[in-house]
């Protein structure tokens, strides 16, 4: 499929999301389904980033907003636990910072560049003026 | 009639395995995706979509990508609710048939489409569905504007909204028009459930789409969708957008029962004013000018008119 041209695409064609069948797609996360060559999940948008979240784990309290309210399925929750953010997808909205709850914040934008160790190292404190 | 999704708080909604993906090709901090996660993780049911012609149907469906791990069929702008309509009658008459493979499942049949796509270019398409009696549901994405071919004004553009077909310049202040009520229009085709819904109020979200997809019939839902690129705000405040939005009551949370039992379901706490809503906003931004701020005034005026409206149908039951 992804070696015709868009003017060589039948009419009819479908686009299958997954090589083989998925029986229990609900119950089935992104590391267990065998995506195709067809899903935008096997696409990056990294390139997209100015800049990205770091999430420093120490302060989460695993709330959930981050993944209810980030738009591009980039908040990796499993088991209600909040394990990080996958870079391939995120594309650097700044949403799931925005509505962190936790003072200090678990997660912060930082430019693409920056290290991640060092940024961690040099989380800020928690603000007293925040009520 | 399949079990409903056991949803009691955020920690439980976060354990849905999504069937929407990234590295689509909408904005950054765009409320349409946030809004479709939520909906499809509501239930656990197959799902059968369709996505009329706007931002999120040409940005999920790139070739060779798709976003979307669902059945999902595109087929123009007006159409998306028959496209689904035309799926759903399918189903029936293949299960009055017997020829389901496995006619112990029960799919979901949605329709997602823009404010253009709904309000104004679908318009005849979802009333017919409505009218027809449908198993679907029809859910707005409603920035407000046709977002995807460069700002637009639509029938639901607000007014005093600076918009690339209705611009505030010397002579004007945008649009003119009252956005169009269409929750109304849908509810008065006696259809079984018609609400508002918000992306912030994940809970009332989820909660009126379960309602929805445990009626007999169709249902309308439209969706506040705070656009970045259109409205004029930073991409990190999309929810913020969308608190003082259904804060400062310019989009009232309720849902409308057999066309006429209204409940509000949502009161706010803290009342944000109109002005507050609207200076957060690029496309609002000519309003605070010495000449347009009686706009602001006027604003405010239709919102609490609205409101009251609302409270006095609640009560009435009508
Ligand atoms: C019949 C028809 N008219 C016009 C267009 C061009 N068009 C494509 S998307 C779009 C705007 C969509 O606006 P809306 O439905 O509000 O969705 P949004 O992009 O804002 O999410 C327009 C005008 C079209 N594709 N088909
Ligand atoms: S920056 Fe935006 S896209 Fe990235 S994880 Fe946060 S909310 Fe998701
Ligand atoms: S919003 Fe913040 S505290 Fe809540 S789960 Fe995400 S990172 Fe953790
Ligand atoms: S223009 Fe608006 S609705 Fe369209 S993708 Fe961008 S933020 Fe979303
Ligand atoms: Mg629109």
């Amino acid at each position: 499929m992804a070696n015709k041209g868009w003017d060589e695409f039948e009419i009819g064609a479908m686009l299958r999301t997954f090589n083989g069948k998925i029986d229990d797609i609900v119950g089935t996360h992104q590391e267990n389904r065998a995506y195709s060559e067809n899903s935008s999940f096997v696409a990056s948008v990294a390139d997209w980033r100015i800049n990205k979240p770091v999430f420093n784990k120490d302060f989460c309290i695993d709330c959930q907003f981050c993944w209810v309210y980030c738009p591009d399925v980039s908040i990796i929750s499993r088991d209600k636990k909040m394990i990080g953010v996958d870079m391939d997808h995120c594309k650097g909205c700044g949403v799931c910072v925005e509505v962190c709850p936790t003072n200090p914040k678990s997660l912060l934008m930082f430019p693409e560049k920056a290290d991640e160790e060092t940024e961690l190292a040099a989380w800020p404190a928690k603000n007293e003026e925040k009520k | 009639m399949s079990e409903m999704k056991k949803i009691k708080n955020l920690k439980e909604f976060s354990t849905s395995a999504d069937r929407f993906e990234g590295a689509n090709l909408l904005c950054p901090g765009c409320a349409h995706s946030i809004i479709v996660r939520e909906v499809l993780n509501a239930t656990n049911d197959d799902l059968i979509l369709s996505a009329s012609t706007g931002c999120l149907e040409v940005c999920t469906a790139v070739y060779p990508y798709t976003s979307w791990d669902a059945s999902w069929i595109h087929i123009g702008f007006e159409n998306g609710s028959t496209a689904v309509a035309g799926a759903e009658t399918m189903y029936k008459a293949l299960k009055k048939k017997g020829r389901l493979k496995q006619p112990e499942r029960n799919p979901k049949f949605v329709s997602f489409a823009g404010d253009g796509a709904s309000y104004d270019i679908g318009f005849q398409w979802i009333s017919g569905c409505m009218e027809r009696g449908h198993n679907i549901m029809h859910i707005v994405l409603d920035n407000e504007v046709y977002a995807n071919t460069g700002g637009q004004r639509s029938s639901s553009t607000p007014i005093g909204s600076s918009a690339t077909t209705s611009p505030e310049g010397r002579r004007s202040y945008g649009e003119k028009r009252n956005k169009k009520d269409m929750i109304s229009i849908m509810a008065s085709h006696h259809i079984p459930y018609a609400a508002q819904v918000a992306p912030n109020k994940w809970k009332d979200l989820v909660k009126k789409i379960q309602h929805g997809f445990s009626v007999d019939g169709p249902v309308f839902i439209n969706a506040v969708s705070p656009c970045t690129t259109e409205w004029k705000f930073d991409p990190k405040d999309t929810m913020h957008l969308a608190d003082l939005a259904t804060d400062s009551l310019v989009f009232p949370l309720y849902e409308i029962i057999d066309g006429h039992e209204l409940n509000i379901t949502y009161r706010p706490k803290d009342l944000v004013p109109v002005e507050e809503y609207l200076a957060a906003q690029g496309r609002f931004k000519h309003l605070f000018k010495d000449e347009y701020k009686y706009l602001i005034k006027e604003w405010q005026e239709r919102v609490d008119a609205n409101w009251a409206y609302l409270n006095r149908r609640e009560e009435a039951r009508v």
